[in-house]
């Protein structure tokens, strides 16, 4: 097996995603047959070639460094849950155990 | 269903007052009520009939743009400033944009109408339009079929006659797909040549937006308007843009390039048999058809399903909670916010490809994986280098099926990840594609040929489109 229920239960804690008992079982599994068959690539001997990351050639694209507006904070906190006219609001982050 | 075949005649239609582009509007506007049922829209735009009424003043003042009056739906993973946009995800289900997608703001400057945003898998992900927090789309052909995904709204609604043309995206197959299921013309440009300003990011090295529609003419027209380089967007090409409707004429014989490894095991018959009529075809006019090989084809769709969920699991980590739209409640700190959040406003599929993402990024198995996938997408793209310098055009299938019942692949993801077995190596490599409604199957079925260019080559993908279209109107 690729990925254990343990393996699973971790890259929940990586990706923030909370999943219940029996969506760790399903993911469990379809993770193992989409795993499977993407070991797939190991028939290939890929020693010689250079990844591609992108497939069109593009670097170094340049702009003038000119100072421009941006999203006024109206408009970045307008979509947000919960906010004060200037802050968006969240829970607590420090916990005391 | 329309006294016109194409926007060229629409619009000599409305400038002799022969059409009113305000009945037109509120007759789409009726038509998309009374269809409800095939669910083709996340949002319909009432006020499309105002803005007809002001289109049609500039249409007889002479002065407007190229698209006047064109009547189009835009997939609802793009923003169109004070408007909903949503994916089709609960995360993002109340949440309006705050400015406009270049490439809706380029067909609104030409005085194109938007009717509305269309319905779509979750973020872009699905092939049949069942992962839709708005539920299924239905295939106007028929009821009891998928209409293809992931922009199945998109095709739905053009095919339903819901909209002259509809704009959605292509990150493995998901304009060239639900066109061939819902037997239109669907175009996926090269990658960077359409800016993806405002284009809610899925695998931003995969990712291209294009238009579906009846007449290949359409497609050239709004691609016309759409391409360019945009500095919103660095990955945007700084290549001129041709005139895609105005198409010179061909000097030489077009070589026509057929890989025989999209011919095998697991090709419908029947869609084998209408692809290889049209090769005949082919034959009999101004074309060479060479057979030609793309070996590396078999390993598309493991390389294009670890590296896009590794984009997405990436690009999905900005749905927090916190700064828009949905967010679970009752968390004791942010921790739980994020996770109860992410894992109540994502759907299933969504998620799936999430921790394979992560998955495959992660510590220990980054080599195995992601490296491995980003070498045999070099593989898959010195194919067609190698294929494009002997033909101009590589010839297949769009899907190895026509549109499959509801429900029938919905359990089992990996076996609706193998239907994009033909259109996911056009987007590793970065070469446009276009479907090109050829037939109907023993149902009814719309078939689907798709043909593939080289890079930023979306002329010669065009007017290939353009002789075989010819060719089956003799038919």
């Amino acid at each position: 097996m690729a990925v254990s229920r343990e393996d699973v239960i971790y890259i929940a804690k990586l990706a923030k995603l909370e999943l219940k008992e029996n969506e760790i079982d399903d993911y469990t599994i379809q993770m193992n047959r989409i795993l499977v068959y993407m070991d797939k690539l190991n028939e290939l001997d890929t020693e010689k070639v250079e990844p591609l990351s992108h497939p069109v050639p593009a670097v170094n694209i340049f702009r003038e460094d000119t100072v421009k507006g941006s999203v006024s904070r109206e408009d970045a906190l307008k979509n947000a849950p919960e906010s004060t006219e200037e802050f968006f609001i969240v829970p607590k982050i420090i916990t005391v155990e | 269903m329309q006294s016109y075949n194409n926007h060229r005649e629409k619009l000599t239609l409305l400038k002799e007052k022969k059409l009113s582009l305000t009945e037109n509007a509120a007759f789409y506007l009726d038509r998309i009520s009374e269809h409800k049922d095939i669910n083709a829209f996340n949002f319909v735009f009432e006020d499309s009939v105002e803005i007809a009424a002001n289109i049609e003043k500039k249409i007889h003042s002479g002065n407007h743009g190229r698209l006047a009056g064109m009547i189009i739906a835009v997939k609802d993973v793009l923003a169109i400033k004070d408007k909903p946009l949503t994916c089709s995800s609960k995360i993002l289900r109340n949440f309006n944009s705050i400015f406009t997608a270049t490439a809706v703001e380029k067909l609104i400057q030409e005085d194109a109408i938007i009717i509305g945003k269309t319905n779509c898998d979750e973020f872009a992900m699905g092939s049949s339009n069942e992962n839709s927090a708005f539920g299924s789309v239905l295939n106007p052909i028929d009821k009891t079929k998928v209409p293809g995904g992931s922009s199945g709204g998109s095709a739905a609604a053009v095919a339903a006659y819901l909209c002259d043309a509809s704009i959605g995206t292509d990150t493995g197959g998901s304009i060239r797909q639900p066109a061939a299921f819902c037997g239109l013309f669907g175009l996926k440009p090269s990658y960077g040549r359409v800016s993806r300003y405002g284009l809610t990011a899925f695998a931003s090295s995969f990712d291209t937006i294009g238009p579906f529609a009846n007449s290949l003419e359409d497609i050239a027209l709004i691609l016309s308007v759409i391409s360019g380089f945009d500095e919103k967007d660095s990955t945007s090409a700084r290549i001129e843009v041709p005139d895609f409707v105005t198409q010179p004429d061909r000097e030489k014989k077009l070589k026509v390039g057929i890989p025989s490894e999209y011919f095998g095991d697991g090709l419908n018959p029947e869609v084998k048999n209408r692809v290889l009529e049209v090769i005949e075809k082919l034959k009999n006019v101004e074309a060479e058809i060479i057979d030609i090989h793309l070996p590396h084809n078999q390993f598309a769709i493991a390389a294009y399903y670890i590296l896009t969920t590794a984009e997405a699991s990436s690009n999905l980590a900005r749905y927090d909670g916190v700064r828009y739209s949905y967010r679970s409640k009752d968390s004791a700190n942010l921790n739980d916010l994020y996770t109860k959040t992410r894992h109540d406003g994502f759907g299933d599929e969504v998620k799936r490809r999430i921790m394979l993402g992560t998955y495959v990024l992660s510590s220990g198995y980054y080599d195995a994986y992601y490296l491995k996938a980003q070498k045999v997408r070099r593989l898959i793209k010195s194919d067609f280098d190698k294929a494009f310098s002997i033909v101009d055009v590589v010839l297949t299938p769009t899907s190895p099926f026509t549109a499959f019942s509801i429900g029938e692949k919905k359990d089992d993801p990996l076996e609706m990840y193998l239907s994009d077995i033909y259109t996911t190596s056009a987007n590793l490599a970065g070469i446009p594609g276009i479907n090109i409604p050829i037939g109907y199957d023993l149902k009814g079925l719309p078939i689907g040929l798709q043909l593939m260019a080289n890079q930023f080559e979306e002329q010669k993908l065009l007017q290939s489109a353009s002789l075989i279209d010819n060719l089956l109107k003799q038919e």
